[in-house]
């Protein structure tokens, strides 16, 4: 068979999710006549979501070292929030809360690692402990009440009010106001060029060292992804402008992305759950690959405590109850296996939106939330029964 | 001419892309011992599939023909009700259950609801006394050897009442004396009258026990040899079917090689069991690798050589280990752990390709780069280009065939697994390689490849340590050969001087010194 040329069903089985995906929005847009590819419902996708790629993106790593997960991370969401937002409402800088937050959650995320990496506990035991003890702390420092945030400078930051985009810089410039916001524009443009650029960059290399992969189905890739970044950023500059979670949402998919593709630790990662012993035997610390894994994952349940906070505009002591099992499913939507060392962050990012598009457009059909709890998890469980199938088939 | 128990009759079977089976015709007469050989893939087990239904009727073409009659087997029990038992290689026992309920899993005495345990384990005791244990069917499982775990999977088939017994590889995991206790237990049950193929690499145990050996190459039966003449067939006759030509030498000469200084020394390692820390598992070893040399170390499976190997690679097994190990002269304290013997340009390429060598779900060029990232990445970020070409180097280097570096590993053949091993071992640029069954469990024509790659390796100037539990491959590869029985070395000689004879009255009079 020509390597170039793919057949009908192994593009199916490569992009299974991507086509659901498409699937699913055309069918939201037929029901709900177009509302929900709105620029606001477009820029509420992503900003009610900004949590889900965020711990999505630590959760991956735990996945990849074997089908481990963490479900503390709610609990430590609420946790980091609630201190910081406490620390916030007795008039600390707002800086300095928000680097108590990300160092609680990687304390915390260490802490747990270290009984996982160093003591062998199981890691669903070590987290299930975990998800109760911050549920507690949780409440124990907001005293059981719900306590607010005001602090203008970190709302907007965050993502949080109604001045939480980027401002419009270009139009103050040339001291105009109205829409579509230029900034916006201007840095979505820019990231598909660059984005652009590195592609091209990696097809000459690839044609320079005689490396046989398809151009055309690269140049492909690239296209579909820049017109989609094109088009979101066009909806969000007839909205209110580029978000200011985006931001952050991108910087941590940017740097996982990384960390997964082109660094040692993120090889190590794969190799621990695709066999640890061998990975073992050829001189990789095993147990530091899982402590870096869960660390990390601390990290980013300290940023998702600081987005949950700016979200709510504070916190309460029962929210972000669940947002382990969100993703948990967002991963294993996108195709990470569950024994572990297989998974991407582009699958999972696809398995966020996924589940973030059929969320919203149910919320705008006005369906029941007991029933959407339903559609969820069948959703889930379908996802995996593909992935399952289409890899018996190859057999 | 006796009675003709089996037929298969021009079976073809394809998947999608390749014949597997091509118009294979296969006969066994009934009470006979007929032996499956063949290089791997090339289509032994896919015919046993099709023969126990694992590939049921309608995904193959052509007849089979049992006891008479044309027979369509849609599953295993179908095959198994006409007592055609298939004994896999791996063993397919649950550790944690006892004996008896591990005979009877799925087909429970009694009924399904009330399972009758007394019947369960009088029948069990009785068929374990058959194939000649004396262990009671209520022991668990994981409380008994590989060697007897396997004698419970043949009980386990004859409780099936199986009339046609098929054992694939069954030796493959025992030692020298359990594989000869159970090739005699197979002859004692043609005595009685029962039928039985094995598929089998250990040709020399096939010259053994079969009556005729059928020889299959590239999905096809090439021949049928008899081997009921006073004299066993040659394994070098075997071998020329199964790969199409005379092969003249098994192992390639190692040519202007000069061995230099000693390189490595190792004195008075002892090394304990993790488990039970009271037992020396390695006792007062000493040895020592020159530089361009290549070391056998020869022993049953059981003698401690893959213990020795790992505790001097960082210590990745055993406990309390004592001694001094010298490399070049200088006495050097590996800290526990493989990156520093790593470090100390030590290798040890695993006897477990699949458990402990390879990551069966990652690429070929992930797999080569795995144990030396460091050389492909700037500040631990890899480059991977660079890597593309390391992984590139190495397949041309070594002639693994694969479409692409990009290609799983978990989708290679034994032998190329076993390159991609070495090559991932070679890139590490190690000076002393200890070599753990370089060779098992792949064919013929792989083995002479691994065979030139390790002279590659002696002519680099490395010292190559070569474990193996084949005296054939130890006497024709080794400079010197050391003899570990028992946990201790007990013998040294060099090649030039050693024989099968002498090797086996050392390790004979080791055993009973006790």
């Amino acid at each position: 068979m020509n390597e170039n040329r793919m057949s009908v069903g192994a593009f199916f089985q490569k992009y299974t999710m991507i086509i659901a995906l498409v699937v699913v929005v055309i069918f939201f847009a037929i029901l709900t006549g177009g509302k929900n590819l709105l620029p606001g419902n477009i820029n509420n996708l992503i900003s009610q979501n900004g949590y889900v790629f965020v711990l999505a993106a630590g959760m991956l790593l735990c996945i990849l070292t074997g089908g481990n997960i963490d479900l503390s991370v709610g609990s430590v969401v609420c946790f980091t929030a609630a201190v910081g937002c406490v620390l916030m409402d007795n008039d600390v800088n707002m800086w300095i809360a928000v680097l108590a937050m990300l160092a609680i959650g990687l304390l915390i995320g260490a802490f747990q690692g270290f009984w996982i990496a160093k003591l062998h506990v199981p890691a669903f035991i070590a987290t299930l402990s975990g998800m109760y003890a911050f549920r507690g702390f949780s409440n124990v420092v907001l005293g059981g009440y719900q306590v607010s945030v005001t602090n203008e400078a970190f709302l907007n930051l965050f993502g949080g009010g109604a001045k939480c985009y980027v401002p419009d810089f270009i139009r103050q410039a040339m001291g105009t106001t109205g829409k579509p916001n230029l900034t916006c524009l201007a840095i979505g443009i820019i990231a598909v060029l660059i984005f652009i650029g590195l592609k091209v960059r990696k097809i000459l290399i690839q044609k320079k060292l005689n490396i046989h992969q398809s151009i055309p189905a690269q140049l492909a890739t690239t296209a579909v992804i820049s017109a989609v970044v094109i088009w979101l950023t066009f909806k969000l500059a007839s909205h209110k402008g580029f978000p200011t979670v985006l931001i952050w949402i991108g910087l941590v998919l940017g740097i996982y992305q990384y960390i997964t593709t082109k660094t040692a630790i993120g090889r190590h990662l794969y190799a621990v759950g695709g066999n640890e012993k061998a990975t073992a035997l050829s001189g990789v610390k095993t147990r530091n690959v899982y402590w870096f894994a869960y660390a990390s994952i601390g990290l980013m349940a300290g940023l998702a405590g600081i987005l949950t906070a700016a979200r709510a505009k504070g916190i309460d002591p029962t929210y972000a109850e669940g947002y382990e099992m969100d993703a948990i499913a967002s991963c294993f939507i996108g195709g990470a296996s569950a024994y572990g060392g297989v998974g991407k962050v582009s699958g999972m990012i696809v398995g966020a939106v996924l589940m973030g598009v059929i969320n919203q457009g149910m919320n705008i059909v006005g369906v029941d939330s007991n029933f959407q709890k339903v559609v969820k998890g069948l959703v889930l469980l379908l996802a995996v029964v593909f992935d399952v199938l289409s890899k018996r088939q190859k057999r | 001419m006796a009675k003709i128990l089996l037929e298969m009759k021009n079976i073809t079977k394809t998947f999608p892309g390749v014949k597997a089976l091509d118009n294979v015709n296969f006969q066994v007469e009934e009470g006979e011992i007929h032996a499956l050989v063949g290089e791997n893939g090339a289509g032994k087990s896919t015919l046993m599939n099709v023969l126990s239904g694992i590939y049921p009727y309608g995904t193959y073409e052509g007849d089979i023909i049992y006891d008479g009659k044309v027979c369509q087997f849609h599953n295993i029990k179908d095959s198994e009700k006409l007592g055609i038992v298939i004994i896999h290689q791996e063993l397919a026992l649950v550790p944690e259950m006892t004996i008896g309920e591990n005979m009877y899993l799925g087909n429970e005495r009694g009924h399904k609801l009330a399972i009758d345990w007394n019947t369960t384990y009088s029948e069990a005791d009785k068929y374990l006394r058959m194939v000649g244990l004396s262990e009671s069917s209520k022991t668990q499982v994981k409380d008994i050897g590989t060697g007897k775990q396997q004698l419970v999977e043949i009980a386990k088939a004859l409780a099936k009442q199986a009339r046609l017994l098929i054992l694939d590889e069954p030796t493959s995991s025992l030692n020298e004396e359990d594989s000869r206790a159970l090739l005699d237990l197979m002859l004692g049950f043609k005595k009685q009258g029962m039928t039985m193929i094995i598929i089998s690499h250990k040709l020399n145990e096939v010259a053994y026990v079969a009556d005729k050996i059928t020889v299959v190459r590239d999905g096809a039966t090439i021949e049928t040899i008899d081997n009921r003449g006073p004299e066993p067939v040659s394994e070098e006759r075997i071998i020329k079917g199964m790969v199409g030509r005379e092969m003249t030498n098994r192992f390639p000469k190692r040519e202007g090689v000069t061995v230099g200084d000693i390189q490595l020394e190792v004195d008075n390692w002892t090394v304990h069991h993790p488990l039970y820390p009271e037992r020396k598992v390695v006792d007062n070893v000493s040895m020592y690798v020159r530089k361009g040399e290549v070391v056998g170390i020869y022993g049953l499976m059981g003698a401690g050589r893959t213990e020795l190997a790992m505790s001097i690679f960082g210590q990745t097994y055993g406990v309390n280990i004592s001694g001094t190990m010298k490399i070049d002269g200088k006495e050097v304290k590996i800290k526990k752990g493989a990156d520093d013997a790593i470090r100390h340009k030590i290798a040890y390429v695993t006897e477990d390709r699949k458990g402990n060598g390879l990551v069966l779900s990652q690429s070929i060029k992930v797999n080569t780069s795995l144990a030396h990232l460091d050389a492909i990445s700037n500040h631990m970020v890899i480059d991977g280009d660079k890597e593309y070409a390391v992984a590139e180097e190495y397949r041309e280097k070594l002639k693994t065939k694969t479409p692409s570096v990009e290609q799983l590993v978990g989708n290679l053949s034994g032998g190329n697994q076993q390159k991609v091993l070495l090559a991932k071992w070679m890139f590490a640029e190690p000076d002393i390689m200890l070599l753990d069954e370089p060779t098992r469990g792949i064919d013929v024509g792989a083995k002479y490849e691994i065979y030139c790659i390790i002279n590659d390796l002696a002519a680099a100037g490395k010292c190559v340590v070569m474990i193996s539990s084949e005296l054939p491959e130890v006497l024709g590869m080794s400079d010197r050969i050391y003899i570990m029985n028992e946990g201790k070395f007990v013998g040294e000689m060099k090649a030039s001087e050693a024989t099968q004879e002498n090797i086996m009255a050392l390790i004979l009079q080791s055993g009973r010194g006790d």
